[in-house]
This record gives structure tokens, C-alpha cells and sequence, in this order.
């Protein structure tokens, strides 16, 4: 498989800017809209990379989201730097969230972020490194044998 | 093949291509081909805003003439409340409906009263709705035809109650051909529109089902004649016209109207394109899962801000809104018992009867690789582009030109930017050219000048 079939793309993400949140993620979908992927699993792609951009907004200085599409699958990888995440397990239960009460005013942070991601995704990993920062690498299958 | 009907159609003689029309189309549907614009059928969703913004007059909306009313035996006209909104306030609805009689219609038939009835359905069919939320009303074809072209994953969130105007039509129908013996096709159903995309859901309904409606006439072609035909018509009482209006109903006029009578406590009103490309995006990451209901309108404030109405929106947005001010003041309702309208609801009388289908934009080639590689080329395009989205090519956008000519329908050298760069490449042929050819033209025409050096 040459490299012609595969399209990578990278979106910087400033932390704390909320002005600009969501910019990332709404093109990722416009993309994927061209080139005619399924509008079911567009749109679970657009929620995992809302939630991913939208933690780097929250929690990161700065972060770097990576769409990798080929004719078997979408990946949108992660990194950033900021806090990292202490207690991974913690993290990723429902409804846990570190949002302070200003973010959740907005309607951010009801503890959906992490779960939701990997509830939309077919395949994910994270890993992080307290005080350095996180990665996250989130797939959907193209294939019709692909989960969901 | 055409295979969408749209209300638009561009008058070529007119149009002098002046790129105002293709700026504004919210869904890039518009090109500008050897100084004139077209259409790109699948994309557009019929709002009109190019009829609006055309300085010529060549973006004609397409509505029935009066004329078609000597097709049937008997004729209703049924006009959309925002029909209510284009006169004074001493001016209410009962003495608009006489004005339409004495215009030759045989009926004319209160829209509002419907719109209220099915106001109510809404709130039921919210209050026991489990799917996907936010639910988004479909009063508005064009934003449903938005979602169909734009958003096809949202279709499961448009409500699938039938509009006012489809079940006041078919009721209009069945009661009228009882009770003078006719059949159905011979009662004139005629809508009165403030936009031309109602014309399109009559012709070519949204859920592809068909219309009870016959035809579509503009509120702007009436507003003269019917003015003229109010001259004579009694006044009457004030009170006794207020009492007739149900409240819910008159609310459909104007965007929020339906939340603000139904008293939804977590919904949204949203009008004007742009702001509703907005909530859209919002929903589709998932961030209005805790709003139950969105009420959007194409048109700023709501269908009194439909191309096809007379009055300044912000005065008929005025007018409806201190109507409700008032008629909540008097505690007026008007409409139909709540109960009644729930034992019709069970009857499904209110229930949509089409499936609405998803209408997605082709992709930029069927096969996922080679889309890949074309959206790669894509980009490759636009970088080279000057990004400044001048629209000289004739494409709204620089991204928009680089797709068009990754789809083959737009050369490079459409570009005025790559013009030099590419006379620069055809100057020595140019030269050549030209020391050939022009010299023995300027012997040929110039020939006072050769008098003169001669």
C-alpha cells in the first residue's frame, strides 16, 4: 500500500483557548464528509475529536491532533503537554471529571470526555505522564467487518 | 438529469454575473460559468437568499400565478401566519381571511388555528420521545433540506409530525368534497407563502410522500390586490377579532414562537443560516444533548423574514410579538381543547407519512482511495491558492475552487493569480506568436498610420 492512499493531516490546539474550540474537530468532519465516509461513523469520529480537542482546551497548554485516514481505517492521534493524568483507571470512569464549576457553566466537563471517546471509537489507548502530558490514539474501522 | 425540483431559477439575459448570488448561497451551490450563474442541483436547498441579494432581478423565485384558480371547482386559500405580520396591528386576522374571499377565493382558511393544534402534538410527541435529542422541527423545508444534504446523520432528530399546512390541506379536502359533492382533486388547496422552498415541498415533498396542497401563490404577489380588497371590508370589534386568534398558532410567524406558547423549558429558537450551521455543529459533537427541543428557521426572525413577504421583518416581527404580549395579557387562547388534540394524535392524525431519507453530497470519488487521494490533491491546490476568496474564477471560496478542480469542473488558469504565472510560461510561444502574426494585422488595418510613415 504507496503512501498516495493514506492522507495525514495535523491541527495545532492552544490551551485555553476557548474561542477557537472546536475548530479542529469541525474539520476533521468536513473530511471525512468529502470523501464519503459513512455518516454514522462520521459522526462518532466528530463527537472523539470534539472530546480529545476539547480536553486539550480544558486541561493542556498545548496540544497537536493528527488525522491519519486510509481506505481501512481513521485514526486521530493525540499528544499534548500540560498536567498529564494522574490515575488513568480514575479518569476514564463515567462521570468522573476535573472540570471546575466555570467549565461545567459552559457545559463542558460532566465527566463524558475520556469514556465517551472510547465509547465512540472501535479501538483506543492513552497514555500519559503526570506533569509532561498525554496521547491519545483513537481508531475507526472502514471495513464492513469493523466493530459497531 | 434533474433529478431535485428547486424554486430557483436563474433568468440568463438578466443575470450579468455579479458573484452576490454566489457569495451568499450558504451550501457553495452557485458558479459563475461564462459570466453567469448556475445552479448545482444537489447542493441546493432552496432558501432563497440568492433571490434576495440579486441586484438584477435574475434569481426569479418559482410560485403559482393566480390564474390556477379557475383550474377547480372550489378554491381555499390557506395562508401562512407570517400573512398576519405584513399589515397594521389594528389589521387581524378575520379581516384578512374576508379580504382573501372577496379576492375570488370561495374559503379562506385560518392556518393558525392548526398550527396551534399542532403545537399541542408537538408537546406530546416530545413529552414521550426516547431517541437522539435535540428533536428539530421541520416547519422549515429548508432547514429540513439542509440536514438532508448537510447533516444526513441528524435526519432522526427531525420531528416527524406532519406541517400545519399539509394536514390543514388534506383536512380542508376531505370536509369540502363531502359537503358539496366534489371529489378531491376539484377543491383548490392554495398555500399562501412568505418563501419560495414551500413551493419545492409541494412540488417534491421532503419525505418524498405527496402534497395536499395544490399550489403556492407569494405573499408578495397578494399583498396589492388584497390591500385593495380589505378597502371595503367592516372593522368590526377589536376585542371581538382578538378573540378569535389562537395564540399558539400565531406564534408559528416568528422564530421562538412555538417554544414561548408551549412554554418549553429546554429549547432553543435559532433563525438565519449561519447561526443554524452553528447549532448543527454543535449538535453533531454531541453538545446539546440536554436541549429537548431547537426550533429553527431559515430566514432571520422566522418566516416573517421570508424573501417572498412585503413588510420590514423587524416591524412584522414587532407586530406578532406584541399580538402574543397581548393576547397572553387577555389570557385569549383560542385554540383547540388539549385533549382533543390528544385523541387525535393517538389516530396518528398528525403523524408524518413519507420517510425522510438523507440526501449527501456525492464524495469525491466513489472509491475511499481514490477520494483520498483526491482530497490530498485538494489540498495541495489550495495551498498554492492566494486564499483571499476574490471569486474571480467563479467559485465562492479558494477551498471551494480547489475542489471544483479536483472534480474536473474548474481549470487551474480559471485562477486570475495563476494568470501571470502562466503567460510567463507561454511568453516565448507568445513572442513568437506574435512577431508571425501581429505585424502584418497592423499592415493590414492601420492603414492611415502606414500613410503617415510612408
Amino acid at each position: 500500500m504507496g503512501n498516495e492512499n493514506k492522507l495525514s493531516k495535523n491541527f495545532e490546539i492552544e490551551g485555553r483557548d476557548f474561542s477557537k474550540a472546536g475548530t479542529a474537530s469541525t474539520k476533521i468532519k468536513e473530511i471525512l464528509k468529502e470523501i464519503g465516509i459513512d455518516s454514522s461513523v462520521v459522526r462518532r469520529a466528530a463527537i472523539a475529536a470534539y472530546e480529545a480537542e476539547m480536553n486539550v482546551v480544558m486541561y493542556a497548554n498545548k496540544g497537536k491532533l493528527t488525522l491519519i485516514i486510509t481506505p481501512e481505517q481513521i485514526h486521530l492521534k493525540l499528544e499534548d503537554k500540560g498536567q498529564g493524568i494522574k490515575d488513568i483507571k480514575l479518569a476514564m470512569q463515567e462521570g468522573f471529571s476535573t472540570a471546575t464549576d466555570e467549565m461545567r457553566e459552559m457545559g463542558f466537563g460532566a465527566g463524558m470526555g475520556l469514556p465517551n471517546i472510547k465509547r465512540n471509537s472501535d479501538k483506543f489507548e492513552i497514555s500519559s505522564t503526570p506533569g509532561q502530558g498525554t496521547s491519545l490514539n483513537i481508531i475507526f474501522y472502514l471495513n464492513h467487518k469493523g466493530k459497531k | 438529469m434533474n433529478q431535485y425540483f428547486h424554486s430557483i431559477r436563474i433568468n440568463t439575459e438578466k443575470c450579468d454575473g455579479r458573484l452576490k448570488c454566489m457569495r451568499v448561497c450558504p451550501t457553495q451551490a452557485i458558479r459563475i460559468r461564462n459570466g453567469k450563474a448556475m445552479m448545482i442541483e444537489e447542493k441546493c436547498i432552496d432558501c432563497g437568499e440568492c433571490i434576495t441579494v440579486c441586484p438584477n432581478g435574475a434569481i426569479i423565485p418559482l410560485t403559482d400565478p393566480f390564474g390556477e384558480l379557475t383550474k377547480f371547482r372550489h378554491t381555499v386559500a390557506i395562508p401562512s401566519p407570517a400573512l398576519y405580520a405584513q399589515f397594521g396591528r389594528e389589521i387581524l386576522p378575520d379581516k384578512i381571511l374576508t379580504g382573501l374571499k372577496k379576492l375570488g377565493f370561495d374559503d379562506a382558511f385560518d392556518l393558525a388555528f392548526t398550527c396551534g393544534e399542532v403545537s399541542f402534538a408537538i408537546q406530546e410527541y416530545l413529552s414521550k420521545y426516547k431517541g437522539p435529542k435535540p428533536l428539530i422541527s421541520n416547519a422549515c423545508p429548508t432547514v429540513v433540506r439542509l440536514i438532508q444534504v448537510k447533516y444526513p446523520d441528524l435526519i432522526d432528530h427531525i420531528i416527524t409530525i406532519d406541517t400545519p399546512r399539509e394536514i390543514a390541506a388534506r383536512e380542508i379536502k376531505k370536509k369540502k368534497s363531502k359537503q358539496f359533492g366534489l371529489k378531491e382533486k376539484e377543491i383548490g388547496t392554495f398555500y399562501l407563502t412568505p418563501c419560495p422552498v414551500k413551493m419545492i415541498s409541494i412540488k417534491q415533498p421532503a419525505e418524498k410522500g405527496k402534497s395536499h396542497l395544490d399550489g403556492a401563490i407569494s405573499i408578495s404577489d397578494i399583498y396589492g390586490p388584497l390591500l385593495s380588497a380589505m378597502e371595503g371590508v367592516e372593522k368590526g370589534s377589536y376585542r371581538k377579532s382578538l378573540e378569535n386568534i389562537c395564540i399558539l398558532g400565531i406564534g408559528w410567524a416568528m422564530v421562538g414562537g412555538i417554544c414561548r406558547t408551549l412554554r418549553l423549558k429546554n429549547s432553543l429558537a435559532v433563525s438565519g443560516l449561519t447561526e443554524i450551521l452553528k447549532v448543527f455543529d454543535d449538535i453533531e459533537r454531541g453538545k446539546l444533548r440536554n436541549i429537548d427541543f431547537i426550533e429553527a428557521y431559515s430566514c432571520p426572525q422566522g418566516c416573517v423574514g421570508g424573501s417572498l413577504t412585503v413588510e420590514n421583518l423587524y416591524i412584522s416581527y414587532n407586530k406578532i410579538l406584541k399580538l402574543l404580549e397581548t393576547l397572553e395579557y387577555k389570557k385569549i387562547k383560542a385554540c383547540r381543547d388539549k385533549r382533543e388534540v390528544s385523541k387525535l394524535y393517538e389516530k396518528k392524525y398528525f403523524s408524518l407519512k413519507g420517510k425522510l431519507e438523507p440526501r449527501p453530497l456525492k464524495p469525491l470519488a466513489e472509491d475511499l482511495g481514490k477520494a483520498i487521494k483526491k482530497i490530498k490533491e485538494k489540498e495541495d491546490i489550495y495551498e498554492t491558492l492566494p486564499k483571499i476568496d476574490c471569486g474571480a474564477c467563479g467559485s465562492p471560496t479558494c477551498l471551494t475552487f480547489a475542489e471544483d478542480v479536483v472534480r474536473g469542473e474548474a481549470e487551474l488558469t480559471d485562477c486570475i493569480f495563476n494568470l501571470p504565472q502562466r503567460i510567463k510560461e507561454l511568453s516565448p510561444e507568445l513572442s513568437e506568436l506574435l512577431n508571425k502574426s501581429v505585424s502584418p494585422k497592423l499592415n493590414n488595418s492601420g492603414i492611415k498610420k502606414e500613410k503617415k510613415k510612408g
